[in-house]
């Protein structure tokens, strides 16, 4: 697969972000359904990449440091990067870094399953980290703050339960290259700027080698696809690969399940989700 | 303003010239969502301070005592013309004028979103919206009927002795057909009053909300084209994550902004309407009286039965 634009993609519209107006929404997003809610706090993954760092600054800001809990969560092989980077941005947000190292209870867990690869370990990885996020919201009454971005969200590149799982989530509605267009516009750490983008679910992952093209471009064609509407023959007139732009809405179509509550059989007249519709702030 | 909104009369309109023309209070809240009792005393306390204030007249958003996503919860909250809680806000209504947002169902059980106008202690008009967006991120359609007229309605500031000022009202959304601000003028409007509720979306042009940026091209082209006042307030606050605006203003007949919009905090702003203002822009910009009625209508015929004809 081509992961460069054909030169005639280029001087075409980007997602741009207006960060000011941007940080005052999120930031008045976060306050806004944390105190609707009955809750002072929120409870954050900081893995030291830009998604979970920007969220923790935006965090910091709307709530103050003494509601914000970040939490640092290595595997054995996490890269050391990773520690490094948390550890600056904590102290950035004038934050104390609380670090929970998850090796034991999934090296428990594989003991019993040693041929599982490394897809399936990730997924434990990732799902581990939310049930220590969520037993933390438990024993503080912090919510927990989603890190999953849109153009993460969009291509399903996420661990169900795992990474996507949250309270609420204030960068779901950006794609990666505008959550970069933010962290510099909040002076995050060089570091966290421009190392390469990775779960760091195992030693040498690339979040651009898996998904097979860049951020820049596939937020590119995202953004004409779905936020534009441009139809498929639009996009690819615009200069880009016909078999990426195909590729990248198959990708879209076949993960829409990951976006959705889980579907429930169609039995009464009123079914959650389908008619049964209530704001979700009901009654806050 | 009660609570932890700002109140703000930065130009002192409210204390200075009392007597001339009137002054309108603007009420940028953040509804609680399906809570008629907590904003329906939200309201009260705050028309008590704009008249308190010497504001005659007070303007607050879209479905300002329900909020605005309902969705089923639309029977749940909805008022009749003879609810109490409409009641309470005609009694309310005895110093200033008061402009409130509501569901209100019909004896057929229909619900409207519904602006109602309180005057001299009374419920003097109310205006269903005619434009339900349903599109987007918006579902109106789904859960509310469409009302079918635009009437015009009269003002007093408070002082019922006084001329009246003659007021139209477009809910949001009736603000993006102009057919339907112009139908308001040529019955004759010295103020277009706009409740709103408009959700702030649109950051990928890398540049202000795409929505307010909207919005204020479209009040100041209707004050200019129609020379009228616009009178519009949004809300403010957040609905299952969709932030409200605000930017609530007056935008005289010239097209100029009185004073400076409101930010996206909850305010209580107020702003003064003269007539001179509108006299004056009415003589150096005469569109009212250049009006083609005339032409409008017999081309509105022609192309209806054209159309008819196939």
């Amino acid at each position: 697969m081509s992961t460069t634009p054909k030169p005639t993609a280029s001087g075409i519209d980007a997602p741009a972000v207006d960060t000011g107006v941007v940080a005052g929404l999120l930031r008045g997003f976060i306050r806004d359904e944390v105190h609707k809610v009955g809750f002072d706090s929120v409870v954050v993954g900081l893995s030291g990449g830009v998604d979970s760092s920007l969220v923790t600054v935006l965090a910091r800001e709307a709530l103050g440091p003494e509601h914000v809990t970040a939490v640092f969560m290595p595997y054995r092989t996490s890269d050391a990067q990773s520690a490094a980077d948390a550890r600056a941005v904590s102290e950035l947000a004038g934050l104390a870094l609380e670090v929970v190292d998850i090796s034991a209870q999934v090296d428990a867990y594989f003991e019993h399953v040693p041929d599982a690869d490394r897809t399936r370990r990730g997924n434990k990885m990732s799902r581990e980290r939310m049930s220590v996020l969520y037993d933390i919201s438990m024993a503080r009454r912090a919510l927990v703050l989603g890190t999953s971005n849109k153009t993460e969200l969009l291509l399903g590149y996420g661990t169900l339960f795992g990474d996507m799982a949250s309270a609420l989530n204030p960068i779901g509605d950006l794609y990666k290259t505008q959550v970069y267009a933010m962290a510099r516009a909040f002076e995050l750490p060089q570091s966290v700027l421009t190392k390469a983008p990775s779960a760091d679910l195992w030693v040498g992952q690339s979040d651009e080698e898996e998904l097979g093209i860049t951020y820049a471009l596939v937020d590119l064609i995202l953004f004409h696809l779905f936020d534009e509407r441009r139809t498929r023959e639009d996009v690819v007139a615009l200069g880009f690969d016909a078999d990426v732009v195909d590729d990248v809405a198959r990708r879209v179509r076949t993960s829409q399940y990951k976006r959705r509550p889980p579907v429930i059989a169609k039995l009464s007249e009123r079914t959650i989700d389908r008619d049964f519709r209530y704001p979700r702030d009901w009654g806050r | 303003m009660t609570g932890t909104a700002a109140a703000s009369d930065p130009a002192g309109v409210a204390a200075r010239h009392p007597g001339r023309g009137t002054v309108v209070a603007l009420a940028q809240i953040a509804p609680r969502l399906g809570d008629v009792p907590t904003n329906l005393a939200r309201h009260l306390a705050i028309i008590n301070e704009a008249a308190a204030h010497g504001a005659g007249m007070v303007v607050f958003p879209e479905l300002s005592l329900t909020g605005y996503f309902l969705k089923d919860l639309v029977p749940d909250v909805a008022l009749r013309e003879d609810s109490e809680e409409v009641s309470a806000l005609a009694a309310a209504s005895t110093r200033v004028d008061v402009v409130v947002g509501a569901v209100l169902e019909t004896d057929d059980v229909r619900f409207h979103n519904a602006v109602m106008l309180f005057r001299d202690g009374a419920l003097r008009h109310v205006h269903h919206k005619v434009y339900l967006p349903t599109y987007g991120i918006f579902d109106e359609q789904r859960y509310l009927a469409a009302g079918d007229r635009f009437q015009t309605c009269e003002l007093t500031g408070g002082a019922p002795r006084r001329a009246p000022w003659r007021a139209g009202i477009l809910i949001c959304e009736d603000m993006w057909h102009p057919s339907a601000a112009a139908l308001l003028a040529r019955q004759g409007v010295d103020v277009l009053l706009c409740p709103s509720a408009s959700p702030g979306r649109g950051v990928s042009r890398g540049q202000a909300l795409g929505t307010a940026l909207s919005y204020d091209a479209i009040i100041r082209t209707y004050a200019q084209l129609f020379t009228t006042f616009v009178v519009y307030c949004n809300r403010v606050g957040y609905e299952d994550g969709i932030g409200f605006w605000g930017g609530s203003r007056v935008v005289a007949p010239d097209g100029s902004v009185l004073g400076e919009p409101a930010g996206a905090d909850e305010a209580l702003v107020y702003h003064r309407i003269e007539r001179g203002t509108l006299r004056r822009a009415r003589i150096a910009y005469p569109l009212l009286r250049d009006e083609r009625h005339d032409v409008n209508d017999a081309e509105t015929d022609r192309i209806w039965h054209r159309r008819a004809r196939g």
